[in-house]
């Protein structure tokens, strides 16, 4: 395997782009996307002349550096962080100082809802997990990958990619459609297989009350169908192996199944909420309670059972919705 | 003494990133000041104060920023040692996309955000092309995939900068960013360092006051387009 100086002095700029497209971004990103493309980037840069060069602060071995750093950058998957298993979250305390008492080990494919009063510290606990408390923030928790300590170096290595993050208030600011978003996203991630494309966008309709198409504009999206597609989205083509949602209810979404996917796909999933449909759903779920880990209470087989009832209204709610929706009148319910 | 130097177009965040970043370096004990370098006017001062953080702001008037920035910089180096800082951070707003305060060994920083457009990354130039840290605040309110376009986009003219996520509002993110921070080089001077990428010429008639438009005007360094028949 060549390196990438040996690539760069060896090959035309249409040969390296043919083996990797995204290099045509690079030329577009200096501003020099007329070089002649059939000869190497060296010979190439000698067309231009020096005075371009001193105009925009550039030399011609610095863009051959950067080129090369460039290609680097985009050939190794050094966004992805593979091999969690497990994450541990171990107590520290709360905001009295009491001291939290727990390891609790979280796999993946498990999903762990957290319950609390607003203001209680939920949003504090997702924040340790995605910076990897190493019982340096104010909470005095760790947090173990694979039942092991992270140093620092490691957590600055994952910062960022370990965690992907579902929120109430999030929405598309993209002027995209669907289609060019979920391409664009896929590019992004490198992704080889297309097909992952489709797979979301049916799997996002699938989740939302109301259908839309491939042509739908982002940000014509209703909270349902945006919130949908951010889910489809995030389980099959985020590469982050945990995922925190905060408040996802009332969205006019299959919540239950939208959880249900991110755990399938082997993620760990932990979602901070009030909604009984969601917090039931959850195999285990952890109270805060002034800003500590009161308990963490197993979901259960009672629970479950009322887990029926409660799917049971939150159909009937739904039913009632569309109704509304499709203009007919509400008789009493009973 | 560290120095560290923050960079951003303006409503970025940068001032909600330094105040949560020194409010974690307290607790560890640290003392950081913060020099503003902005044109015309800034409202930043009051935030730091009430957040009793002592700060010092240079307005560059009808100077190049950017110039403004590189003949005082070691000045403002000698006031927080002055001080007895422990960190000096300097804010600085990227005003034309040209330039960046960036500076050799100096831990540097390019603060942007979310909602500035997704090929925003590509465009911002040696501000964010040369700094060691890449800061994207107001992640909280667009999705998930756009935050991983984003990224990618940032990724495309910085290959090798850190990438943090910051929420400015609650402070998310802002612990790992004050590790880099303590872990910033210490200097006693910045005489003999160099920044990294050259300020842009500014010596035509323009520069010195000229209002008046034409060519009859207009002497020194000028640059003229080149239109298309």
């Amino acid at each position: 395997m060549k390196t990438k100086k040996e690539l760069i002095r060896t090959e035309t700029i249409d040969e390296i782009i043919e083996n990797y497209p995204i290099a045509k971004d690079f030329f577009m990103n200096i501003n020099l996307t007329d070089l002649p493309k059939n000869k190497t980037l060296e010979e190439a840069l000698m067309t231009v002349s020096d005075v371009y060069f001193e105009e925009f602060g550039m030399e011609r071995h610095w863009i051959l550096y950067q080129f090369a750093l460039f290609l680097d950058t985009f050939d190794q998957s050094s966004e992805t962080v593979s091999g969690i298993d497990s994450i541990t979250i171990c107590g520290g305390h709360d905001k009295s100082g009491n001291p939290e008492n727990i390891d609790l080990v979280i796999s993946k494919g498990e999903i762990i809802s957290i319950v609390g009063p607003t203001g209680s510290g939920k949003s504090r606990l997702l924040g340790d997990i995605e910076c990897v408390a190493q019982n340096d923030t104010p909470t005095g928790r760790t947090i173990l990958i694979n039942g092991e300590i992270v140093s620092d170096d490691e957590r600055f290595e994952t910062e960022g990619k370990l965690v992907a993050q579902l929120s109430q208030n999030m929405n598309f600011v993209m002027d995209l459609s669907v289609k060019e978003f979920l391409e664009m996203h896929a590019r992004s991630r490198f992704t080889k297989d297309p097909s992952v494309i489709t797979t979301c966008f049916e799997c996002a309709n699938d989740l939302a009350g109301e259908k839309f198409s491939f042509h739908t504009k982002l940000t014509q999206l209703s909270g349902g169908q945006s919130r949908a597609l951010m889910i489809a989205d995030t389980a099959f083509m985020s590469t982050s192996p945990i995922v925190l949602i905060d408040e996802i209810e009332n969205a006019g979404i299959d919540r239950k199944r939208a959880i249900k996917l991110l755990a399938r796909n082997e993620k760990i999933t932990l979602i901070s909420t009030h909604d009984p449909l969601l917090a039931l759903s959850a195999d285990k779920r952890i109270v805060i309670k002034n800003g500590g880990i009161h308990k963490v209470i197993t979901t259960t087989d009672i629970e479950k059972e009322s887990l029926y009832s409660v799917e049971k209204l939150d159909q009937t709610l739904l039913t009632l919705r569309n109704q509304l929706r499709n203009g007919q009148l509400i008789y009493p319910i009973g | 003494m560290k120095l560290i130097t923050v960079a951003g177009p303006p409503s970025s965040g940068k001032t909600s990133v330094i105040i949560n970043v020194i409010e974690h370096l307290k607790l560890r004990g640290l003392n950081a000041g913060v020099v503003k370098f902005d044109c015309l006017t800034s409202f930043d001062q009051e935030r730091y104060s009430e957040n009793h953080i002592p700060v010092e702001v240079g307005f560059s008037g009808k100077v190049c920023p950017d110039h403004f920035f590189i003949s005082n910089i070691e000045e403002a180096l000698m006031w927080g040692r002055g001080s007895e800082f422990d960190l000096l951070i300097s804010e600085s707003a990227g005003l034309c996309n040209r330039c960046s305060p960036h500076i050799k060994d100096i831990l540097s920083i390019c603060v942007i955000d979310n909602l500035s457009g997704v090929n925003t990354p590509r465009k911002i130039g040696p501000m964010l092309k040369f700094a060691d840290i890449v800061v994207v605040t107001k992640g909280d309110i667009v999705s998930q995939a756009e935050r991983e376009v984003f990224k990618f986009n940032i990724r495309q003219v910085n290959g090798k900068a850190r990438i943090i996520s910051v929420n400015g509002i609650t402070g998310q993110g802002t612990f790992m960013l004050s590790k880099h921070f303590e872990n910033a080089l210490d200097i006693d001077t910045l005489n003999d360092m160099r920044l990294r990428f050259t300020t842009p010429a500014s010596i035509c008639s323009y520069c010195t006051g000229e209002t008046r438009i034409g060519p009859a005007y207009q002497m020194g360094m000028m640059k003229k387009m080149e239109f298309k028949k």
